[in-house]
């Protein structure tokens, strides 16, 4: 397995090797060492590889990935896995604000907590945080699903569209537009899928969860609902 | 009873016809005005200046005979592959869902056979406006609609965008009727309903953050494609200089008086600086950080003849930017459809409700029948022959300035015919060495 250490390379040679493995190539397992914070790491990936990193990593680490999947033995900075398309983001420790941010598909699972605006305006990804994520978590989400295994904070959902966000614990408060809903067998069948996926079956119930979404009450300018602006 | 004589019917300056229909047509909805276009009020703008030309101390260049060179090259600061334009004129970031597919389309042809750039915007990018363009710059907007990895790597450049001059500090809004399946699908939305873009960048918030992000797309780019960040005129000389250490390659600078898709039309006239007011400060940020003409400079807002483009590069800008004069020139506005304009209760020069998608043009609509009267080949030969006249003009009046490539317009050669643009733009009052504010 290649091993690239951060110490005695630069991210962008790092990056530009990853970016140019020909297709087919059999160097698919890549260990990444001392990271230290660094930004973009691993930023940009197109391409089914597994990249493991042995420690924190700075801002959008995994930004945009698409096929990779990217292993962090650490802590994650601000918008790790932004507007990531495929393939999966897996951190082992907490993640700062607006993790999968803008999201458009692939799994982002946060083993510790996400900080404020985990999945804001996320468009078709799929967050498990099995901590607890700050304020303005899905703000103007889109699409996609939030699974919360501890609690949310203020203003949940707010603005939100299509997106469902499922949380075990304690929300805060719930931003405009977002309601509680009730769960149909369709949900469950979406939550199910990604706690099996996020490798939770068997330790997580979604009978546990409660679920929420739009009330599309934002949908078109109505003066009547003003207060929701 | 002698009859008196009457008072003439005396209208207040302040509760004019405008303010009256507008009281009441709040009263009757509900909600403020929406339209598209830019700020209709009159303010100073660059009709106030002037060009002194050559004299007997100042050597003019023989039109047609001498070269004016008038090629620009915007991103040559970080970037391995900056854009090279022929002309100094680039078509601004318009939306497809603002804007009909066929008229992106057009867009991309007028740009790419004046050699030029065009810009794609809050909606993502076409493979049709891609296809029709050899220069294209794919915007970060807000709401990241349609953002993909795969487009900023098609891209030819990519540009920030932190806000406009006809919103600064607003988002996007996109009305249901004009949320066709194929828009909806590329937003990610349900299909009719109103969107909203967000105001804020998800993923950073303040100038240290947007170095960070801006470090991030160039890694995802491997270094390869210019980065402009454009902001809306409002705090020029601050936010040139931030944008300048967040690692900008070109910063894009949008006056107020700049178009909008749609948005309030208390936003469009009462947020934001005139483009006067505006291109000084941005370029003495430049000046002082020792940047002017290493990060390029362009700019935008009501840019309609090649005087107004002069103007813009004689005051220190490297380029200028057209959105609603692009438009135009492919067919908005277009006077031989007066009748459909008045059955929309306006007329072919004040249609602004852009945001409604019944554009008889075809132009600001995804109404299939109506877009389809935009022929995008014909279209982009239109575009294209208005910006070889924006280049001529602009090529007129730098010779007769006695400057062989138009970047070298200067201060200099300007003057201005009020007070008020004398002490916006910097240039003595005409007639006198007075600058208001500095001398
Ligand atoms: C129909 C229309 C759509 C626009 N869409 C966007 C957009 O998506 N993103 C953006 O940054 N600016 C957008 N703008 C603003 C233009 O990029 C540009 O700043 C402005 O049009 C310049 O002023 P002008 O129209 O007076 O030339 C839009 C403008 C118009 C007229």
């Amino acid at each position: 397995m290649p091993v690239v250490d951060l110490a005695a390379t630069t991210v962008r040679e790092l990056n530009r090797t990853l970016h140019g493995l020909a297709e087919g190539s059999n160097e698919t397992d890549w260990e990444i060492r001392n990271p230290r914070g660094a930004h973009a790491i691993a930023a940009g990936l197109d391409a089914p590889l597994t990249v493991t990193i042995d420690g924190p990593v700075g801002y959008y680490c995994a930004g945009m990935n698409k096929l990779a999947t990217v292993e962090i033995a650490g802590n994650a900075g601000v918008g790790v896995a932004e507007n990531m398309m495929s393939g999966r983001v897996h951190v082992q420790g907490n993640a700062s604000q607006s993790a999968g941010a803008t999201g458009r598909g692939g799994l982002l699972v946060v083993d510790g907590d996400a900080s404020a605006r985990c999945g804001i305006s996320m468009k078709g990804i799929d967050i498990v945080v099995k901590g607890s994520v700050g304020a303005m978590s899905a703000f103007m989400a889109q699409a996609g699903n939030l699974v919360v295994l501890g609690d949310a904070g203020e203003a949940l959902g707010a603005s939100i569209y299509e997106a469902r966000l499922f949380v075990r614990g304690a929300v805060v408060s719930l931003g405009a537009d977002c309601v509680e809903k009730e769960m149909t067998d369709e949900d469950r069948i979406i939550l199910e899928g990604i706690v099996d996926r996020a490798g939770l079956a068997g330790e997580v119930s979604p009978a546990d969860f409660r679920l929420y979404g739009s009330a599309r009450k934002l949908y078109h300018f109505n003066p009547d609902h003003i207060d929701g602006y | 009873m002698t009859a008196r004589a009457q008072t003439p019917p005396r209208p207040a300056a302040l509760f004019d016809s405008y303010a009256i229909s507008e009281i009441h047509r709040a009263a009757a909805t509900g909600i403020y005005d929406i339209r598209g276009g830019g700020s209709k009020r009159r303010m100073p703008n660059l009709d106030d200046l002037l060009f002194l030309g050559a004299s007997m101390s100042r050597y003019p260049l023989e039109g047609y005979r001498e070269r004016c060179a008038t090629d620009v090259v915007l991103g040559n600061r970080f970037a391995e592959k900056p854009i090279h334009l022929k002309i100094p004129v680039t078509i601004a970031g318009m939306s497809f869902g603002a804007l009909s597919g066929p008229a992106k389309e057009a867009l991309g042809r007028g740009a790419t056979a004046a050699g030029t750039s065009t810009t794609t915007g809050d909606g993502g990018m076409t493979p049709e406006e891609r296809e029709a363009s050899a220069l294209l710059v794919y915007q970060v907007l807000p709401s990241r609609y349609g953002m993909n990895p795969d487009d900023l790597r098609r891209a030819d450049a990519i540009e920030i965008v932190l806000g406009q001059g006809a919103k600064p500090g607003g988002g996007g809004m996109l009305l249901g009727q004009k949320i066709s399946d194929r828009v909806a699908a590329m937003r990610t939305l349900p299909p009719g309903i109103d969107q909203r873009s967000a105001c804020r960048h998800p993923d950073w918030t303040g100038p240290d953050d947007l170095e960070i992000k801006i470090e991030e797309l160039r890694e995802i780019t491997d270094w390869q494609k210019p980065i402009y960040v454009k902001v809306g005129a409002s705090r020029p000389y601050y936010d040139v200089a931030l944008a300048v250490k967040a690692g900008a390659d070109v910063v894009v600078l949008d006056g107020m008086e700049g178009g909008t898709a749609g948005t309030q039309e208390v936003f469009i006239e009462h947020v934001g600086l005139p483009m006067l007011a505006a291109i000084p400060p941005a370029v003495q940020a430049l000046q002082d950080l020792g940047m002017h003409r290493k990060v390029q400079l362009v700019v935008s807002g009501g840019i309609r003849f090649g005087a107004d483009v002069a103007k813009c590069l004689a005051l220190g800008a490297d380029a200028v930017s057209i959105g609603t004069a692009a438009l135009i020139a492919i067919g908005a506005n277009d006077p031989r459809r007066e009748d459909e304009y008045r059955a929309l209760g306006t007329d072919s020069v004040a249609y602004d409700d852009w945001h409604e998608g019944r554009d008889p043009a075809g132009i600001t609509t995804q109404d299939p029948e109506l877009a389809a009267r935009l022929d995008p080949v014909l279209a982009g030969r239109r575009l294209a022959n208005y910006l070889a006249v924006l280049t001529l003009e602009t090529q007129t009046i730098a010779r007769a300035c006695g400057k062989s490539h138009v970047l070298n317009l200067e201060p200099e050669d300007l003057v201005a015919l009020s007070v008020e643009a004398a002490a916006m733009a910097r240039v003595p009052l005409a007639g006198t060495s007075w600058i208001p504010g500095l001398a």
